[in-house]
């Protein structure tokens, strides 16, 4: 779960790492109030789940009313990759002489937190990270002792901080690892860490993503769960507590488990199609829960067939089959066509109560994808 | 032969008393498992099907000479369990649980590499050596036995893999879902250093997905290290950068890291063909036998 930067700014300052003064606004007049509490320069900033803000335009700096309003309205309303702006921060400008940054993460590799500093701050790490690696300076945490103290340090010396910044920049790292293990974050970083030109170091920016799986014991972290979906469908699919990503193409896919679902979308592709989503009905699925798994695939404009493919563990054949007819025998024509395969736990059963009249029935996958294939190219002539 | 588990390894059911712990019990009882005890913690003295259970873990252990627990205890409480049954001398710990936290995993990680056991998991199917021994969810009748080992991912892939195995009469030694987690106990790396050393097993299927260099350390492992013949397959080509696909590991980043093409090339630079679909994967394996 992803939190917005002001949110996650929000958590930093009560922490005690140093923000630049700031307020939400989502409209033209709010942000004018904001710009003439907080002064010149003031930069405004979508509030929106999208990586590189800056250069898709989502971060304009105002150095007078009518550039105030000017970024204000620019930016409230746009559409920015796929999530429409509907709020601001307006933040106090900052004069820096200097960018770093400055991060937390899990290693998975190593199955352990790592701390990452870097003076080449303000842009984007990955692509640090690719072309000149020896700039981050990395030091693995022990889970279960924490980041020590000297560890901090190292890994602020060892990226070459000047030493008159050195003692603020740990400070700010260590906030951050416990911010990270108090909260179950999967990442948080700061990018970047300015030194204004007054020698201060402050945060200017802020990201912090909270483990899905964790949840449960941060009510109050779940209650910042804000717009997490890009469209109607993957909310429609939060709500029904699918695993669903929208994709491009026009064959629909269900199916269950997670590597078998990623199989079919690739032999959709192997085959020919172009897969529309991912949907993952889970494990041990009910015939409702099949029953909204069409509805969902039915509800995408871009689907023009569909292909259910089940591979029976803790899932039953009979109980998949009763969800599918229970589904379309409420259609008096079939929105798209779908083809059914069913194999492992109660596949023979389900075979038997499968109403094939509704829908077209193939004994492997490949067969199965072959004709959805077959169906979505016709259906969309 | 077979690796990990056998008609001799004594299972002791952690969650016993819920719904899949109940369940797969069963399940693995009419497989014909040594399910030997049950622990959950405040119904000692109770039973499952036969099966007497015990507060603690080291209780059933001492009870009953468990080998290998299986645990069906829900996320919140997973880790607990895992470090409980880590610090008995079992040999083995499989975690079925889905959406354990990660940094629970971290800490579970830490103490993994203090101690013998070994753990499979979290979020997989399990392990089977057919005809002797089933820890998990997996469907035995889909399974026979065999001289093909089989490490995975995935559950549902492992079942559509095996199916187009033993249809055409390949059996396997021992199948392994080594789970979809980012942080897992047994990696690629461990199953199939145990199916190299294993001379029973004639070949194997590594079934890979995007997400992590795990299955690039493998390749490389494989490579320099392995006579025994391995097929791949890597789910997830299609899936774009930055979206979750179901697993929590499955993830391409960002900047492009965790790639099927990444995993790929470095299989086949390994001298592992790589399938285009599972039919070409158990193509391979006939071709190696």
């Amino acid at each position: 779960m992803k939190l917005h930067e002001y949110q996650a700014k929000g958590i930093f300052a009560d922490a005690g790492i140093p923000v630049p003064e700031s307020q939400l606004a989502d409209s033209v007049e709010g942000v004018l109030d904001a710009v003439a509490e907080i002064g010149y320069p003031a930069a405004i900033k979508a509030q929106v789940h999208v990586g590189g803000r800056g250069k898709a335009g989502g971060i304009k700096i105002a150095t007078s009313e009518d550039e105030a309003r000017e970024a204000a309205e620019s930016i409230l309303g746009m559409d920015l990759k796929g999530y429409t702006v509907d709020r601001v921060l307006v933040e106090q400008g900052v004069d820096f002489v200097d960018e770093y940054y400055v991060g937390v993460t899990m290693d998975r590799g190593e199955g352990k937190p790592v701390a990452m500093v870097s003076t080449k701050g303000g842009v984007d790490i990955e692509q640090v990270a690719e072309e000149d690696p020896e700039a981050i300076a990395q030091e693995h945490i022990d889970p279960a002792f924490g980041l020590q103290p000297y560890q901090a340090r190292k890994v602020v010396y060892d990226a070459g901080v000047p030493a008159e910044y050195a003692r603020d920049v740990t400070a700010i790292l260590s906030k951050l690892y416990d911010l990270y293990e108090d909260n179950d974050a999967s990442d948080i970083e700061v990018n970047p860490v300015m030194i204004t030109s007054d020698d201060d170091v402050i945060a200017a920016d802020a990201v912090m993503n909270i483990d899905e799986d964790a949840l449960f014991r941060h009510p109050d972290l779940a209650e910042m769960e804000e717009d997490a979906y890009q469209n109607d469908l993957e909310r429609k699919a939060g709500e029904y507590g699918f695993d669903y990503v929208r994709l491009s193409g026009n064959t629909g896919i269900i199916g269950n488990g997670a590597g078998l679902v990623m199989t079919t979308l690739d032999l959709v592709d192997y085959y020919g199609g172009t897969p529309a989503n991912f949907l993952d009905i889970g494990g041990g699925a009910k015939a409702e829960r099949v029953a909204n798994a069409l509805d969902m695939v039915f509800s995408d404009e871009n689907v023009d067939s569909v292909v259910f493919n089940i591979f029976g563990g803790i899932t039953r054949g009979d109980e998949v089959a009763k969800g599918i007819n229970e589904a379309l025998e409420q259609f008096d024509e079939i929105p798209k066509p779908v083809v059914v395969r069913l194999a492992g736990t109660n596949a023979k059963e389900g075979m038997e109560i499968l109403n094939t009249d509704l829908v077209e029935v193939e004994a492997t996958l490949a067969e199965a994808v072959q004709r959805a294939v077959t169906n979505a190219e016709e259906v969309a002539q | 032969m077979s690796i990990f588990v056998d008609d001799d390894t004594r299972v002791v059911v952690q969650g016993i008393t819920g719904g899949e712990g109940k369940f797969h019990t069963q399940q693995m009882l009419e497989y014909g498992t040594n399910v030997v005890a049950g622990a959950v913690p405040g119904k000692g003295g109770q039973d499952v099907d036969g099966v007497p259970v015990y507060d603690t873990v080291d209780q059933a252990v001492e009870a009953e000479d468990a080998t290998a627990s299986v645990v069906f205890v829900p996320p919140a409480f997973a880790g607990d369990a895992i470090f409980e049954a880590l610090d008995t001398d079992l040999d083995l710990v499989v975690a079925i649980t889905e959406g354990v936290p990660t940094q629970d995993m971290a800490k579970v990680n830490k103490r993994l590499s203090e101690v013998d056991t070994k753990l499979l998991g979290p979020n997989c199917p399990g392990i089977i050596t057919p005809g002797e021994a089933k820890l998990g969810i997996l469907p035995g009748n889909i399974f026979e036995s065999g001289n093909v080992g089989l490490v995975s991912r995935s559950g549902t892939l492992t079942y559509q893999v095996v199916s187009n195995l033993t249809e055409r009469g390949i059996g396997q030694t021992t199948a392994i879902g080594i789970g979809g987690d980012p942080i897992i106990g047994t990696s690629f790396i461990d199953a199939l250093e145990a199916f190299e050393a294993d001379p029973e097993t004639d070949a194997v299927v590594m079934c890979g997905e995007i997400g992590g260099e795990d299955e690039e350390q493998a390749a490389k492992y494989i490579a320099e290290n392995m006579d025994t013949p391995v097929a791949g397959f890597i789910a997830g080509r299609t899936a774009p950068p930055g979206k979750r696909m179901g697993h929590a590991g499955a993830i391409v980043s960002g900047s492009g890291t965790g790639t099927a093409e990444s995993k790929i090339s470095a299989l086949n630079d390994a001298g592992v063909p790589v399938g285009d679909t599972p039919e070409e994967v158990a193509d391979s394996i006939e071709d190696f036998l």
